[in-house]
């Protein structure tokens, strides 16, 4: 009699089997059922041109390869396009699942300065995009108020904003001060 | 058409910060289809579907509630001209119909600042609201066609998708917006990955300027290569992406290769209604639109 075949197990420091369970109660819940058919990966405007491949990214995390995923910088290629999320044959919803990785690895500290220095525009103007000096000449050159009737008009309106950061934790997140981000 | 219909006006970001004179098109053409528009006072950043909302969700959910809010209050739905702002608007208002749990958190956020907010208000894109008017109605009130002017039609993701979550007929390769364009009397043209993105959205503008360039180009020499006379849009980050790409490709390469035109529906729209160029803040752009401008004019 042949020798009996041997079970493979991946067996793997890095693999933490609860990740995945994570994910599913943030929201992605099918993510399970990945069949791995290369879909997402196939519709991808940022796979075209770089190394990011989403159907890599959805097996890690079903995977539990929990660092892997949130340290890495493809992660941060998603152009949150949608395309993968409608095509999925397993009705995955992928970008929400690119979403709740994200934020994980934010809260983790793992943030791109660019995305970093976007967020405290945020906090210091409630605008991700404020006004500057020749926008508000173009404003005025176009007959509109120099200056938007939005948080930038209505100082009140700012101190609100700023308090629902405050609250919501966004600001110690973002500034760093927050326990999470100090691992 | 005949009732005039009154909507709560969110700019966003980029609108009014960056392209004022999409925002100045949109406040002229507006009211010439009946449409008043009422400014949400006080308003913040939508907060950006793909980013504030990839750094905190239950921060990116707060803050759109408070918009929200703020149009509840006016006792209006919002409307916006942006796509991104469009999706943050229409998946905040998907969360807490869906999870009852978390419009208590919100409820309680906002309750704080005195804001009450029961989710009732609708939220809709500028885009929406006039394909309502429908295109043949639009096409009485062309008093300039656009004849002979050739269109490479951009949606824009968050417009349409998640499918399930948007209002339009069709979920795959929809006709609205063309009609629209074709209601003015120009041309909307058939091009290669017509729906591919525009690669701004998700970070992807911030952080890694060359990928966003490159999807961004990669769409552009399609408009090209069909021979399209401007690459139309219905959304400020899409048409900031456009017009911005082609200057930063330009400065790279040291030639002006890329000059195609990036218009904004409600742009176009108002040259076929017989407003100025000027009116319609198509002298602000950062990419010349004077070949169009001759086209159309004359």
């Amino acid at each position: 009699m042949s020798d009996p075949i041997i079970r493979e197990i991946i067996d793997s420091e890095e693999i933490d089997p609860e990740f995945v369970d994570l994910l599913v109660e943030a929201g992605a819940d099918r993510i399970r059922t990945c069949i791995q058919c290369g879909t997402c990966s196939s519709v991808c405007p940022s796979g075209r041109r770089t190394a990011f491949r989403t159907r890599e990214l959805m097996r890690k995390a079903i995977l539990g390869l929990k660092d892997e995923v949130l340290s890495s910088p493809d992660l941060w290629l998603c152009a949150t396009c949608l395309t993968c999320l409608e095509r999925c044959p397993r009705q995955i919803k992928t970008t929400d699942a690119i979403i709740i990785l994200r934020n994980i690895a934010v809260a983790q500290g793992y943030m791109l300065p660019q995305h970093r220095k976007a967020s405290m525009k945020l906090l210091e103007t409630g605008h991700a995009v404020p006004i500057d000096e020749a926008n508000m000449k173009k404003r005025k050159d176009l007959g509109l108020k120099e200056i938007p009737p939005t948080v930038h008009s209505h100082k009140k309106s700012l101190k609100e904003v700023q308090k629902i950061m405050k609250k919501t934790g966004f600001k110690a997140l973002i500034e760093g001060t927050s326990k999470g981000a100090q691992q | 058409m005949t009732e005039t219909q009154r909507y709560s006006f969110f700019l966003g970001c980029v609108m009014p910060n960056r392209f004022p004179n999409l925002e100045k098109s949109i406040r002229v053409v507006l009211p010439k289809l009946g449409i008043e528009l009422e400014d949400l006072k006080g308003a913040s950043c939508c907060p950006a579907p793909g980013v504030i909302r990839s750094f905190s969700e239950p921060t990116w959910l707060a803050l759109a509630s408070r918009n929200l809010a703020l149009a509840e209050k006016a006792g209006l739905d919002i409307v916006t001209g942006c796509n991104g702002c469009y999706g943050t608007f229409k998946e905040a208002l998907h969360v807490v119909h869906e999870h009852p749990q978390r419009l208590k958190e919100v409820q309680h956020i906002l309750g704080d600042i005195g804001l009450n907010y029961e989710a009732k208000t609708d939220a809709k894109h500028i885009i929406e609201i006039i394909f309502e008017i429908g295109p043949e109605k639009i096409k009485e009130l062309v008093v300039r066609p656009l004849t002979g002017l050739k269109i490479a039609v951009h949606y824009g993701c968050h417009l349409l998708k998640p499918s399930v979550l948007r209002p339009w007929k069709k979920t795959q390769r929809p006709t609205f917006l063309d009609e629209l364009v074709e209601a003015t009397g120009a041309t909307s043209i058939r091009y290669k990955d017509k729906f591919l993105c525009c690669g701004a959205g998700g970070g992807v503008r911030g952080s890694n300027v060359p990928v966003s360039i490159d999807i961004a180009r990669e769409k552009l020499d399609n408009a090209i290569n069909a021979q399209a006379d401007a690459i139309l849009n219905v959304c400020s980050f899409c048409h900031l992406q456009y017009e911005t790409a082609q200057v930063q490709i330009n400065k790279e390469i040291g030639e002006m290769k890329y000059r195609l035109p990036v218009i904004y529906y409600t742009q176009l729209l108002g040259l076929a209604l017989g407003l100025e160029p000027d009116e319609l803040g198509l002298n602000k752009h950062l990419i010349s639109v004077d070949s169009v401008l001759n086209k159309v004019l004359g």
